[in-house]
């Protein structure tokens, strides 16, 4: 989330670090359990936090499992829906692993999961990579207002919000410290 | 970034690098099989021919289906041009069927600039008369940097007829927007006669400058703009500014020679050094593709707001 909004008066921390870590332990255990042994699974963050979080569940399933897990980055900016909307953008990287994606059960992960539009691009983007034996979708929030028929395979937590407020993740690669903060947005 | 590219010094650092880093990505694509992506649908692109050209042509043109553009092909030949059209009506011809970019090339230095006066699209040099050719000067950059790294303090050396060289004019502003040191290197009767208001040095020595040369970059000897006698013979021209074998040797070993193509093989450049590794004239011609996309991507891509390009 690259809102502009920094330290607002009204921010609430919802998740500190070791809530993050513990959430996102669970959910490479869930995974582990939903494709039995992650034999064949490659994980795909969304820049920017999305990588990182996908980096540390790929470092976590590794460590259950004694062997290292594909893990790569999935630029959407090129898919999205809103690009009339503002101007031209940054693109971010994009790196698959070595063996590609084809047969394979690709993990998306993202920071937050709002209107499902960036999801959307995601499912675009990955359809010109290659054939996906399956498609799962991680998202350390939840955070509602889905716009489109899309929903997480794993949810670090799900957080009721109103549309108005601001969802900001930071992470320690990025930002130097690990949280999840609530903002109101304005008032009208 | 302005919402047209008429010339290299239009570009800050920071677009320059943004075009650049852009392109970088945009590489990616052309390992897919699936070389295509969705994000100018729907939008027009027009290129507007008025002078000859292969590979700009075809690479704009490449550049603008990958991103799945709508191109009208237009060259002046066979064209109501042929009539007596203006620029101008032709001009307004394209706006009434609603191109979002025109891509021009015009043997009149200004005319894109004209141009972008008549039409609300974004217009981009593709060349015009010995003025500028300011994607050529970014594919180079882009070559560049993917050959040698970061392009602050590199010596890059052009040589040649810079006089008719609209690629010269623009490398030299991008180049020294992006840090680079540039030096000129041509017959006196070949060099412009403000050339020292350009951001660049000047020599007459070629052997002089190799060893110390990053990049060599060959300039096409421009005959068909020739209309005096700029050098005695072909044969003085090509033994004194000409690129050979025995000039090769003098470079420093990760040295790379450029040239914007078309070639004179024999004349400004010797055909075993054209095609020898060092050489990045074929990898030009497929960066050309790329930067052009991420200039296309970066000019259309967003909202219609006639400003900046926001990071």
């Amino acid at each position: 989330m690259a809102d502009a909004v920094s330290h607002a008066q009204d921010a609430r921390a919802v998740l500190e670090g070791p809530d993050i870590n513990r959430a996102l332990i669970r959910i490479s255990h869930e995974i582990l359990e939903r494709t039995k042994g992650a034999e064949d699974i490659v994980l795909l963050g969304i820049p920017t936090r999305g990588v990182h979080l996908a980096h540390r569940l790929a470092g976590h399933i590794g460590r259950f499992e004694g062997r290292p897990v594909p893990v790569g980055s999935l630029d959407i900016t090129m898919y999205r829906d809103d690009l009339r909307l503002r101007p031209a953008r940054a693109l971010g990287r994009t790196e698959l692993p070595a063996d590609g994606i084809d047969g394979k059960v690709v993990v998306l992960v993202d920071d937050v999961l709002f209107s499902g539009r960036t999801v959307r691009s995601a499912l675009d983007a990955l359809n010109d990579l290659g054939r996906p034996q399956a498609v799962q979708l991680a998202a350390l929030v939840d955070r509602g207002h889905r716009e489109l028929p899309i929903r997480a395979d794993y949810v670090g937590k799900n957080l009721p919000t109103s549309k108005s407020e601001i969802v900001k993740v930071y992470l320690e690669e990025n930002d130097g410290r690990d949280a999840v903060l609530l903002l109101k947005g304005e008032t009208r | 970034m302005k919402r047209h590219l008429i010339s290299a010094a239009d570009l800050s650092r920071d677009d320059a690098l943004l075009i650049l880093d852009t392109a970088d990505e945009l590489a990616k694509i052309s390992d897919r099989s699936i070389k295509k992506l969705p994000t100018l649908r729907g939008r027009t692109v027009v290129n507007l021919f008025f002078e000859d050209s292969t590979r700009t042509r075809i690479s704009f043109e490449a550049a603008a289906k990958r991103l799945s553009a709508d191109v009208i092909n237009f060259s002046a030949k066979g064209s109501s041009v042929s009539k007596g059209e203006s620029l101008k009506d032709t001009a307004l011809t394209l706006e009434a069927m609603g191109a979002d970019a025109v891509v021009i090339r015009h043997s009149a230095s200004g005319a894109p600039h004209r141009l972008a006066g008549w039409v609300r699209g974004s217009v981009v040099n593709a060349g015009d008369g010995t003025h500028e050719h300011p994607t050529q000067a970014l594919l180079d950059a882009f070559t560049m940097r993917r050959r040698l790294g970061p392009l602050d303090g590199r010596k890059v050396t052009i040589v040649g007829d810079v006089l008719h060289s609209r690629v010269a004019r623009s490398n030299v502003l991008l180049l020294s927007t992006l840090g680079a040191e540039v030096t000129l290197v041509a017959p006196p009767t070949l060099l412009p006669v403000n050339v020292g208001s350009w951001p660049c040095e000047v020599s007459y020595d070629l052997d002089a400058m190799l060893p110390k040369s990053d990049v060599v970059m060959m300039l096409r000897v421009q005959r068909e703009r020739m209309n005096a006698a700029f050098f005695p013979t072909e044969r003085e021209y090509s033994r004194r500014y000409g690129l050979d074998r025995d000039r090769v040797a003098r470079m420093h070993d990760d040295a790379i020679v450029m040239h914007p193509g078309p070639m004179n093989r024999g004349m400004e450049i010797a055909a075993e050094v054209a095609d020898s590794p060092r050489s990045t004239i074929v990898e030009q011609v497929a960066n050309g593709v790329t930067t052009r996309m991420a200039v296309l991507y970066l000019l259309l891509g967003g909202a219609d707001l006639g400003g900046e390009i926001r990071q």
